[in-house]
């Protein structure tokens, strides 16, 4: 899939760029020739089960694991070799947050930005400030963080993550251990990151969270890059089908059949037979459940056809819908199992 | 987390970035001391060593008189001039307390940061691993520098605030006024501090290879136990020479008129000889070492 045009605006093409990059312990294979392209300006959403090699990508991404073999590009420069040049642009979150116990969160925040010989001395108070007001912890910065919460030192980590203007942030789980309006700022924030420009690449096992806030998704599965694109892109490939209600089974199939539809086996309830039907693959509206009207002009067979078909058949309709993979299902069916299954 | 994002962060422009690339060289070096020297482990043990010249003093003031002869060197001679506590407790807590606390810091250094998780945090900053390895050095290094200061300070005082202080008789037979006296055992401090220099990289080496920083600083200590023992075998008397802790207890040539360069010229060659090693391992090690912690 295209990972959408680069912006002319920038030196480079893409923010993230990994080719064939692998990542082996022993003879387990935790990162298998992941392929990574993000474009910049987007929200991109690194989506997978726990264990399936994304945080050991984002370890390698940011230097701090070497690749067994592959290359990795950050903002159009070599990785790891040029980090002293990379690394001050880019604003990360990996594995959680970690602190010092028995410093403050302002303390702790002065020693990160210390500890580069590329941040501005004299702007550390200022700057720390405003990360803290900016992820809502100016009332707590004097306190050690040995007394935060999880949510807090959450808040903290991202806070770290914006010591500095970045050209690109690195959040593995932001999410992890906030509460409902904690996840909403969060979504918010990198919302308003995005809008200044800042290329956000998100891991996640949640798929709700990517959905809502990713312009760009992609997916692992068991160290391996199955799927990348736009949101849309991914949405668009899944598969739409019809689902009919009728105490009419064997007729309706005929009718189907009749259209070139294939329908499996039904499955016989109370109300009569339900039959499923796969549509061709359609590149329909975005919304997983539609009303069969609105499939018109895809090149499909008309829902409404297939309606009338059906009535004109002597078929009783009891229940008729299209529907459409949600994109739920499209990673459930990618990753080859539920997301959260390790948690 | 408030929901507008002002788009000018103060000091993030990119232009500022440019224009200073490399700031502030010493900034790490600083944040470290302030770690260090500011978290509450480090004054216990500064507290714990302070505590062997007052136990001492305490000890002899309550007791009728030491029998000269028995006990540690210079112990029978606390009760004429305070200032040899300082000297008593430098000599009693050579082989053992020094390289206990030494050992602690060397070997928390990198593990220490790992177990916390910061290591990944400090190296995405990005701090550079051989920066981060020569601050974190140079910060154990300046614990040794402090930790037998501590020990002389506390006690030249304690020992000056329960027994008379007077000229001193060095080991050479000369008197020292007690301002010389003062420098001596400057002089002492400066030689424990330069023997503990190996010790702090072995201490920062093994740092390098765990995330459990208590196993570092225990097989520090170990290290230095194992090193003392074999500098007593006799069938390992080639060895002798090489064994870091082999000139440990020769600061007894800073209390000699005039002072003896040689034990100390000789500890600091063979110090730097194992920090070339060490340092070098701990360097070889660190800066291709994946950081999974």
């Amino acid at each position: 899939m295209n990972p959408g045009s680069p912006d002319p605006k920038k030196r480079y093409g893409l923010t993230i760029e990994t080719h064939g990059l692998t990542k082996k312990f022993g003879h387990q294979v935790a990162v298998d020739g992941v392929d990574l392209a993000v474009p910049p300006g987007s929200v991109f959403g690194f989506l997978g089960p726990n264990g399936s090699g994304k945080t050991t990508t984002i370890r390698m991404l940011l230097g701090l694991a070497s690749a067994s073999s592959g290359t990795v590009n950050l903002l159009g420069m070599e990785m790891p070799g040029r980090f002293h040049e990379v690394l001050p642009r880019v604003g990360a979150l990996v594995e959680g947050p970690a602190f010092y116990p028995f410093l403050s969160g302002a303390a702790n925040l002065h020693r990160l930005d210390a500890a580069t010989r590329h941040t501005v001395p004299a702007t550390r108070g200022a700057r720390v400030e405003r990360a803290l007001d900016q992820v809502g912890l100016a009332h707590a910065a004097n306190k050690r963080v040995h007394a935060y919460s999880l949510g807090m030192k959450q808040r903290l980590g991202i806070a770290n993550a914006l010591l500095s203007h970045r050209d690109l942030l690195v959040l593995d789980e932001p999410t992890n251990g906030l509460d409902p309006q904690g996840t909403r700022e969060v979504r918010h924030l990198v919302r308003s990151l995005a809008h200044n420009g800042t290329t956000v690449f998100v891991s996640s096992h949640l798929l709700a969270e990517v959905d809502q806030m990713c312009t760009h998704a992609a997916v692992m599965s068991n160290g391996k890059l199955v799927a990348q694109g736009s949101l849309a892109d991914l949405r668009r490939t899944g598969s739409a089908r019809v689902r009919l209600l009728t105490p009419d089974g064997g007729q309706a199939r005929t009718v189907l059949a009749g259209l070139g539809l294939d329908c499996g086996a039904g499955d016989a309830q109370a109300g009569g037979e339900t039959l499923l039907a796969a549509l061709a693959p359609a590149s329909g509206a975005p919304s997983t459940r539609t009303d069969a009207s609105q499939q018109a002009g895809s090149g499909e067979i008309l829902a409404e056809d297939i309606v009338a078909r059906l009535v004109a058949a002597g078929v009783r309709v009891r229940g008729f819908a299209v529907e459409r993979e949600s994109l739920e299902d499209r990673f459930v069916a990618l990753t080859g199992e539920g997301f959260d299954v390790a948690q | 987390m408030p929901s507008s994002i002002p788009a000018d962060i103060p000091g993030s422009a990119r232009t500022q970035k440019v224009a200073v690339p490399r700031w502030s060289g010493l900034s790490l070096m600083q944040s470290e001391l302030k770690v260090l020297f500011g978290r509450r482990r480090t004054w216990a043990l500064l507290l714990a060593l302070a505590a062997i010249p007052i136990l001492i003093a305490v000890a002899v003031r309550l007791s009728s008189g030491v029998p000269s002869g028995r006990g540690p060197a210079f112990l029978d001679r606390i009760t004429q001039n305070g200032l040899f506590v300082a000297f008593t407790a430098m000599l009693v807590s050579v082989p053992l307390f020094l390289p206990l606390t030494v050992g602690v810091v060397a070997g928390d250094t990198i593990a220490g940061e790992a177990n916390m998780g910061t290591l990944r945090y400090l190296l995405v900053a990005p701090a550079g691993r051989v920066r981060l390895l020569l601050v974190k050095y140079a910060a154990a290094l300046a614990f040794c520098i402090v930790a037998p200061l501590t020990v002389a300070l506390a006690g030249a005082a304690i020992g000056a605030a329960l027994f008379p202080v007077g000229p001193v008789t060095l080991l050479s037979g000369d008197v020292i006024q007690p301002p010389e006296a003062a420098v001596r055992m400057l002089l002492i401090a400066a030689y424990m501090a330069v023997s503990l220099a190996g010790l702090s990289a072995i201490g920062l080496f093994l740092s390098t290879l765990t995330v459990v920083p208590v196993g570092a600083m225990a097989a520090t200590v170990v290290v230095s136990v194992v090193s003392q023992i074999a500098d007593q075998l006799p069938q390992l008397e080639w060895l002798h020479p090489w064994l870091f802790s082999h000139y440990w207890l020769g600061f007894g040539d800073m209390l000699r008129q005039p002072v003896l360069w040689d034990s100390f010229a000789s500890n600091a060659l063979l110090q730097a000889g194992y920090i070339a090693v060490f340092g070098a391992s701990a360097y070889a090690r660190f800066t291709t070492k994946d950081v999974l912690s």
